[in-house]
């Protein structure tokens, strides 16, 4: 749960999603869910000539389970936050 | 039942629920690179989704075709990405050309040859030992 809540955070936030096919789509996070499916919009694709036929794709829905990385903001990111979230969860909540 | 009595308006527009999507037409990226256009008229927490009047949009180079295929039920599975089209966008670049399923099935094996053979050669070579 702890990665489900902290791209709940994000939202709203510009982000890179690279897939496990190598395309790489940059868009405003709109949501995400537990199986981190994520939803982006005001999207455009990294390398845009290699991939035509996303052109005309303005938002979009990303399968979780295909996804290989997501780039964030690095003002995104409190690593602190997240180090004591980390803790708490393995400490079982 | 349906799954989404128990969901408001506003949290639908702000889940990742395909909801949003339903009856508009979409394109579906598939694992194996394929890429289907169609309406969206169902779907499911597994990314199963119901194409009507569903085509695939074969791309080679700078030629495409739109082959028909009619109603496709995907299994969720080998969904890669559901991309809203927008209608007031061109959906291909201009330089892009419309041909037959003939000249882009005839195109597509031209390329698969041409990459094949790219892929023997480099066999060939391979005891230089690029990159």
């Amino acid at each position: 749960m702890l990665f489900f809540s902290y791209f709940k955070d994000l939202v709203g936030r510009e982000v890179t999603v690279e897939l496990k096919n190598d395309l790489a789509i940059r868009g405003t996070l709109h949501s995400v869910d537990q199986y981190l499916n994520i939803k982006l919009e005001n999207t455009r694709v990294v390398d845009q000539d290699k991939y035509p036929h996303m052109l005309s794709v303005r938002n979009c829905f990303i399968r979780g389970s295909v996804v290989r990385y997501v780039q964030l903001p690095p003002e995104g990111v409190d690593i602190e936050i997240l180090h004591d979230a980390t803790r708490r969860e393995a400490r079982g909540g | 039942m349906n799954p989404m009595s128990w969901a408001t308006p506003d949290d639908v527009l702000l889940s990742t629920s395909l909801a949003t999507y339903l009856d508009k037409k979409i394109i579906v990226l598939l694992r194996d690179g394929r890429k289907l256009l169609g309406l969206l008229r169902s779907f499911d927490q597994f990314a199963n989704v119901v194409l009507e009047g569903a085509c695939e949009r074969v791309i080679v180079g700078d030629l495409y075709c739109d082959v028909p295929l009619g109603l496709y039920v995907i299994r969720g599975e080998n969904v890669v990405l559901i991309g809203e089209l927008d209608l007031g966008k061109e959906e291909l670049p201009p330089h892009m050309a419309c041909v037959s399923e003939a000249e882009i099935r005839k195109a597509q094996k031209a390329d698969r040859e041409s990459s094949d053979l790219k892929g023997t050669m480099r066999k060939r070579m391979e005891f230089l030992d690029f990159d």
